[in-house]
């Protein structure tokens, strides 16, 4: 969500109970328009954290547990390396030390990847490439805003090219470039989708990485995500559905 | 010569301008103002000189007269330099045109457009021409009625699609010329009559005006024409310019044709999708009405008296000072939600537990205590639960004599806990939506406790649901959000040191009453704790809610117990098996009012994380516990108030993933002994063996028997 729209955002939000005291919300604001500058940490000091890497991701997955809130803690497992000396081979435990920094970075690439989600229509493709914002979205209407297909995944389409010729007779190449949400895995399973307020505000929440809310108020162009929780993706899921 | 011709261009320029004239307001209503203006030169350049003059002049007649006809005035209007000069000559043209109507009708229907002369002209006078003077053509048509019907229409049809067209140069040019080659024929034409009286036009002209007329003929399914349809086609394809256009010009056609019957944008909304939102509001509605207006005053008195109500919005505030909540207006609904609650029920102090999420709905969860003697008693269920042991068991002593007794024997049902007491001691009330009835859930059993710690599920917002799980959970969802919310309860409910103490009973101090003490009340002397103690510190903190034990209960139960009749059958099992201890030992578990420092670590993690909501002004700040086995669980205190809540999706947090418990071994069920015991086939070798053994007793048998016959006939 954009950091103008932050106050608006967090009130359509909050269905989902976890928010920002005031004093957090005002000091994020005023951060937020300072990071645009220069980047610091915690809400008023911000520090830049550097783009995932696959190795990352690997190195993270491993890690189990809540985050310590200390950038600079280090988690340590032990793992079993295959080490190479000369002609030997042979499995050594290694400690390995891993950073909270990088599980930090890691844990939201991952949650980015996994489950940012725009509605259908709000970007679009021109055929040249570049994808821009459509600036004559008017929202979603109330019917496609209840199904899951009209929300897309806000990432490169991994799946596109596995549909059917069928299916994508049916798309319009300049709207559905991005994988839509009813194929996640679980099908449906995965997204928890309801309506508050009447029929006012759409809210998605994620079953796989509890935490993370979308709304969208239909017929407007107000939308967003945002995540507020222990950074942990949910492996239960399948045994809970 | 030109009032002669006159009468009849005008007239076929009437004609064709009814037809023509949206055209020409399309090219006027484009900002390609410039444009026909630059056709114009090109006008000029391929039609004689001769063309123009006669083509300027008759329309601007019509427009005067229709100006003086009908009054009507558009946009600018800067009278043409044309038109005074032909104001005399206006009148006998148009008797004349009378007359000559028919002819040129008859030839070409609607068609042969002769250009407009206007599009040499600003775009805005052509706008206000046309107009006029298919006005006029139409309070012609009404008095001639030789126009067929479906002219009528197009006038609008074309109004309709004049914005949404883009006019482009090479098609205004394309009209252009072919305007010009109707100009041309018909100058020549209308030129060539006068002078050579020549009635016949050239064959290929009167092919093309047939064809026109064919091609503007309006179908009778849909209103269209073919005409206007390949011109809105190509007027697509020139916009969007798609590849390989041949290819897909059939999806073009067939696009172009929905597009004409798709609904403008409704500025009525969809009824079925705002009746949701008008029934929610309805329900909502009904809450702030007040209930009974009629002693209103005294009502007032009494509620403001009782207190019984929560003060909602307040602990909503210090939660949001803790970024916790669900944000003013939904909590206050939520307020009125339990204010109808509490007037509807007889309810001695209710409390908003909080919010679980759910995948299809959630639930709003109010903790209530009913006043005393006032709750509803379900002594059904225990009664049933009751017949159906006595039922199993007479069933066994059936079976006794015909099949070997199964060991198994049901372990007996651990009893609820009254109400009032431990796990049940507040009774909770839910409800999907503020605003919709509230549903009370039932009490909770003790084995349902206990399977609710084996599984794992989300609730799905429907209190009915079945929860399908392995170890299969006994009740459905109603009873699984019961047994969720009275772990959340034993786990998270805490207080700061000191609000609470127990009774001034101080004899059971020394009696070891089974299960500890189990009551407590406020401290009236409570002074507070300071906040920095509460954050600094865990000790400062204690449970309130009884610690639910293993068994699912929070004060102990004895399943040895047993009634007479069964003391006798267990002894001699006991003396079977030697297996089942004398008594099964007491669970334990910490005591009421332990502080939550004692609480078990999570994996290096203390199960609370504690902080000060606000750093910046620490002397107003509050303590904020955070729970970290229950994830959603928070409390918050400023020293003298404190207040617990529950927000999330009603699952404990484990660091390990789920996996749900194995199945138990196959239980060996019958004593094994040489009935039931499956032996083996005997081998052919044994069988030998046994039946020579067999026929050698019989012999010696028979032997015997021979003797003794022997010896009987003896003695006979």
């Amino acid at each position: 969500m954009d950091a103008e729209s932050l106050l608006l955002s967090l009130e359509l939000a909050s269905g989902s109970g976890q928010g920002l005291s005031p004093d957090r919300r005002a000091s994020l604001l005023t951060s937020l328009l300072l990071v645009k500058r220069d980047y610091r940490l915690n809400c008023t000091d911000w520090s830049l954290l550097p783009p995932a890497t696959e190795e990352m991701v690997v190195q993270t997955a491993m890690v189990k547990g809540r985050f310590m809130g200390d950038p600079s803690h280090e988690y340590e497992h032990t793992e079993l390396q295959k080490v190479n000396e000369g002609d030997k081979v042979f499995e050594e435990e290694v400690v390995v030390q891993v950073k909270e920094e990088t599980r930090l970075v890691s844990i939201i690439d991952q949650i980015d990847k996994a489950v940012a989600i725009i509605p259908r229509g709000a970007l679009f493709k021109t055929p040249f490439g570049p994808t821009n914002v459509n600036r004559t979205f008017e929202g979603l209407s109330l019917s496609e805003a209840k199904k899951l297909s009209s929300y897309f995944h806000f990432r490169e389409a991994v799946d596109l090219k596995n549909k059917t010729l069928l299916e994508k007779a049916d798309l319009d190449p300049s709207l559905d470039f991005m994988d839509s949400l009813e194929h996640d895995i679980p099908k449906a399973g995965s997204w928890s989708i309801q309506m508050e307020r009447g029929n006012a505000l759409v809210v998605l929440r994620s079953l796989l990485w509890p935490g993370l809310t979308f709304y969208h108020a239909p017929r407007t162009k107000n939308y967003g995500y945002i995540y507020v929780g222990t950074g942990e993706k949910n492996l239960d899921l399948p045994f809970m559905l | 010569m030109e009032d002669s011709t006159s009468p009849k261009q005008e007239k076929e320029n009437q004609g064709l301008r009814e037809v023509e004239g949206p055209w020409e307001e399309k090219t006027a209503a484009s900002p390609q103002d410039p444009d026909p203006q630059s056709s114009e030169p090109l006008e000029a350049e391929q039609v004689p000189e001769t063309g123009p003059q006669p083509r300027n002049s008759p329309p601007w007649s019509p427009q005067s007269r229709a100006s003086t006809f009908l009054g009507d005035v558009t946009g600018q209007e800067a009278s043409p330099p044309n038109s005074p000069p032909q104001q005399t000559s206006s009148t006998p043209p148009l008797t004349l045109a009378e007359q000559d109507l028919g002819a040129p009708l008859q030839s070409g229907r609607t068609t042969t457009r002769i250009p407009d002369a206007g599009t040499p002209l600003s775009g805005s006078l052509e706008q206000s021409s046309d107009k006029r003077e298919s006005t006029f053509h139409l309070t012609r048509q009404s008095e001639e009625n030789t126009f067929p019907e479906p002219q009528q229409p197009k006038p609008d049809l074309y109004g309709l699609r004049d914005p949404s067209y883009d006019t482009s140069k090479q098609k205004e040019l394309r009209f252009d010329i072919f305007q010009e080659e109707d100009s041309n024929s018909n100058c020549d034409l209308l030129q060539s009559e006068p002078g050579a009286s020549e009635v016949t036009p050239s064959m290929l002209e009167v092919a093309i005006h047939n064809a026109k007329a064919y091609l503007l003929r309006t179908s009778s399914k849909s209103g269209l024409n073919l005409y206007d349809h390949l011109s809105n086609v190509l007027t697509k394809i020139l916009d969007e310019r798609p590849d390989n256009a041949v290819d897909i010009i059939e999806n073009i056609s067939q696009d172009v044709k929905m597009a004409h019957f798709s609904k403008k944008l409704d500025t009525l909304q969809n009824e079925n999708e705002l009746l949701p939102m008008y029934e929610i509001a309805e329900m909502q509605k009904a809450l702030f009405l007040q209930g009974n207006l009629e002693g209103a005053d005294q009502e007032l008195e009494e509620e403001i008296a009782e207190g019984s109500l929560p003060n909602v919005m307040e602990a909503a505030f210090y939660f949001e000072q803790a970024g916790v909540g669900l944000g003013t207006d939904e909590t206050y609904r939520i307020f009125l939600a339990l204010k109808q609650l509490a007037d509807t029920h007889p309810i001695q102090r209710c409390r908003f537990w909080g919010k679980i999420l759910g995948i299809e709905r959630n639930y709003i969860v109010a903790e209530v205590e009913f006043r005393e003697g006032e709750d509803e008693e379900e002594v059904e269920e225990e009664d049933v639960a009751e017949e159906r042991d006595n039922g199993a068991i007479e069933a066994d002593e059936d079976e006794e004599d015909e099949f070997p007794k199964a060991f198994y024997k049901a372990p007996r049902a651990i009893p609820k806990e009254e109400s009032r007491m431990g796990a049940n001691k507040y009774v909770y009330f839910v409800c999907n939506e503020p605003g919709r009835p509230w549903v009370k859930l039932p009490s909770v059993m003790p084995a349902q406790i206990v399977m609710a710690r084996k599984i794992k599920k989300f609730f799905t917002g429907r209190l009915d649901a079945p929860i399908i799980s392995y170890p299969p959970f006994p009740g459905n969802e109603s009873n699984y959000l019961r047994a969720q919310i009275a772990r959340i309860s034993a786990g998270t409910h805490v207080s700061p040191l000191g609000f609470y103490q127990f009774g001034e009973e101080e004899g059971e101090e020394e009696e070891e009453v089974e299960g500890g003490r189990d009551s407590f009340e406020e401290n009236p002397d409570f002074e507070g704790i300071q906040v920095m103690d509460l954050v600094e510190s865990l000790s400062n903190w204690v449970h309130h809610v009884q610690h639910i034990l293993p068994q699912g209960r929070c004060n102990w139960f004895n399943p040895v117990q047993k009634n007479e009749e069964e003391e006798e059958e267990e002894d001699e099992e006991k003396e079977e098996k030697g297996e089942d201890p004398d008594y099964i030992e007491q669970e334990v578990g910490p005591p009421l009012l332990t502080p939550i420092s004692e609480d078990l670590e999570i994996q290096n993690m203390p199960a609370w994380t504690t902080r000060l909501s606000s750093n910046l002004i620490p002397q107003y700040a509050i303590a904020v516990l955070r729970s970290n086995l229950w994830p959603g669980a928070y409390a918050f205190s400023n020293g003298k108030k404190f207040e617990n809540f529950y927000i999330g999706w009603g699952h404990k947090y484990s660091v390990d993933n789920y996996t749900p418990p194995v199945p138990p071994p196959v239980y060996q069920e019958y004593p094994s002994g040489p009935e039931i015991t499956e032996m083996d086939d005997p081998s052919v070798e044994e069988e030998h063996a046994f039946r020579a053994a067999q026929e050698a007793s019989v012999s010696a048998a028979e032997e015997n028997e021979e003797t003794e016959e022997d010896e009987d006939e003896d003695d006979d």
